[in-house]
């Protein structure tokens, strides 16, 4: 009932503003990042960057938007069946898949404020440091969102209580953002490593964004964003079978 | 013959090599409240959530309003309202958001206003779900299993953890329920509240049906004796009452006599014996079984074992 998926959403969306921990962390721990390691990279003044960085730190940065989605919707997802609110919710006529799917639409929303907040401290702090086509690298984070929250679910599914969530999680994220081909070409490592970076969401979404950031644009990256898609449908097709309500 | 409203036949629902419930069967009729009865771990929520469809049953029909809970989910969740054991909301949802989010869900829907003042919760509108008391979240829960004016509402140990009077205050709401010709099937622990709220009530245990009934009829089948507890300061009262008709056994304790006996007109038989034989009664009560005492009688162990 679509109904009840627009007022769900927005309440969603009011309760995650209201919690301000949960709130502030997401948003606040991508710039942080951007922040610290655009200074070290950027300089603190100037147009245009005059040292080298050794990785792209807006792409690190927006990957980490994407991650905290992903984080604070395993803790959500558990903290809410674990309490027996997925339960009730289930209970009413909303639909399984509206009840999910709520979620997934307030992490986007949340990912979009995020990357508003990191382009205007970036025109702020390192002028010209963010010259991108906008919508193309919005898009283009939407997606690897999209990807990534799916895997998401696929943790929410095996995550045992809320209490572990966090950690979990994490244990799960930060190796994928490591061989995410950020730091050096995943190229360089040994055949079956290599095969499983392909595996993961965040070396796809890397890929992807770094690709609109260059300007070539989603046509030459093509192959990443039908990986995208293929893993969104994997663990969604995934999901539906483990799945865990209460 | 009273309406069915609920039919289960021959349930069986187990996990893993646990059986939480064998064989049971029973028919919850038009307007009465019904109860299950039982200990922690009886079968009880089982019971209740396989009636509800949000579980499967392993084996066995069941038939609400004469639809099949899992198959017609979708046209019976418009008429029924359910209420789960230790549920929770969003701890920051306000109270008028989860009334406006419920009511946007059902197809007919009650004045939410009126609803929220009948259960006592128009001034906690925009309180947070977090800040509410036991008794207001369990209020709230309430009125949204009320929402859409159901045929059916389904209350799992609705009074479990509050306080005596916030359980008062529900026992008047279920009371009100069934003067709304609501049918109520409710799950509780608590014999009192069995006793006070319930037409009929079935004892489960083990996930097996032991008995069905009213309570009345389940003392009397059960526990019929009554006890006479009188205090007399005169000698040898007790002896003078014991041949009376009906008098199973006396015992004595200093001044205090307790006379046993069977059947309705047991107590009407001790006081006139007691006029007859012209006793001074500084002290009198009757102890009636309750059914607390059938539980311990049909299972061997008490409620809260």
């Amino acid at each position: 009932m679509l109904n009840g998926f627009w007022k769900l959403t927005w309440i969603e969306t009011k309760v995650f503003i209201r919690e301000p921990m949960g709130f502030v962390t997401s948003l606040a721990m991508p710039l942080v990042i951007f922040l610290v390691f655009g200074s070290l990279s950027f300089g603190s003044s100037g147009t245009t960057s005059t040292v080298e960085a050794p990785f792209n730190v807006p792409i690190l940065a927006a990957l980490f938007i994407a991650l905290s989605a992903v984080a604070s919707l395993v803790v959500i997802i558990s903290i809410y069946r674990e309490s027996g609110i997925l339960k009730r919710l289930r209970a009413t006529p909303l639909s399984p898949v509206t009840i999910l799917s709520a979620q997934v639409v307030v992490r986007l929303l949340f990912t979009v404020a995020s990357l508003a907040i990191l382009i205007v401290a970036g025109r702020q702090f390192f002028p010209g440091a963010l010259d991108v086509n906008l919508p193309s690298f919005t898009a283009a984070l939407l997606l690897s969102t999209l990807s990534i929250l799916s895997l998401g679910f696929v943790i929410a599914s095996l995550v045992p209580t809320s209490r572990f969530a966090r950690p979990i999680t994490a244990g799960f994220l930060y190796p994928m953002v490591v061989l995410s081909g950020l730091f050096f070409p995943i190229e360089q490592l040994p055949l079956p490593l290599r095969i499983f970076a392909n595996g993961l969401p965040t070396t796809h979404a890397v890929s992807l964004m770094l690709g609109v950031w260059d300007g070539s644009g989603w046509g030459a990256h093509l192959g990443s964003v039908a990986a995208l898609i293929l893993i969104f449908l994997v663990c969604i097709g995934l999901t539906t079978r483990i799945f865990r309500w209460e | 013959m009273p309406t069915p409203v609920i039919s289960v036949s021959h349930l069986g629902k187990s996990y893993g090599s646990t059986v939480a419930v064998d064989d049971l069967s029973l028919e919850v009729y038009k307007g009465e409240v019904f109860g299950l009865i039982g200990p922690n771990g009886a079968g009880k929520t089982t019971t209740m959530e396989c009636v509800e469809g949000l579980r499967k049953a392993d084996r066995g029909t069941i038939s609400v309003l004469g639809l099949d809970p899992r198959r017609d989910a979708t046209a019976l969740e418009q008429r029924i309202g359910v209420q789960h054991q230790e549920a929770q909301l969003q701890k920051r949802i306000k109270v008028w958001e989860a009334v406006d989010l419920w009511s946007a869900l059902y197809v007919k829907v009650v004045d939410t206003e009126a609803l929220l003042a009948r259960l006592g919760l128009e001034a906690k509108r925009d309180a947070r779900f977090m800040t509410l008391s036991g008794g207001q979240k369990q209020r709230l829960f309430i009125a949204l299993a009320m929402i859409h004016d159901p045929e059916v509402i389904f209350l799992d140990e609705v009074t479990t953890g509050l306080d005596p009077q916030a359980r008062r205050t529900i026992w008047g709401l279920i009371t009100d329920m069934k003067e709304r010709g609501k049918t109520v099937f409710l799950t509780t622990h608590l014999m009192e509240e069995a006793e006070r709220l319930c037409d009929r009530v079935a004892i489960i245990d083990h996930g097996r049906l032991v008995e069905v009934g009213t309570p009345a009829e389940l003392v009397e089948k059960h526990c019929p004796q009554r006890s006479v507890v009188f205090t007399s300061e005169g000698n040898g009262a007790a002896e003078r009452l014991a041949g009376g008709t009906g008098v199973l056994s006396v015992t004595s304790e200093g001044c205090t006599h307790t006379l046993r006996g069977e059947g309705d007109d047991f107590v009407t038989h001790v006081i006139n014996l007691i006029a007859r034989e012209n006793i001074q009664v500084t002290g009198f009560r009757t102890e009636l079984p309750t059914l607390e005492d059938v539980f311990l009688k049909l299972t061997g162990h008490g409620i809260r074992a």
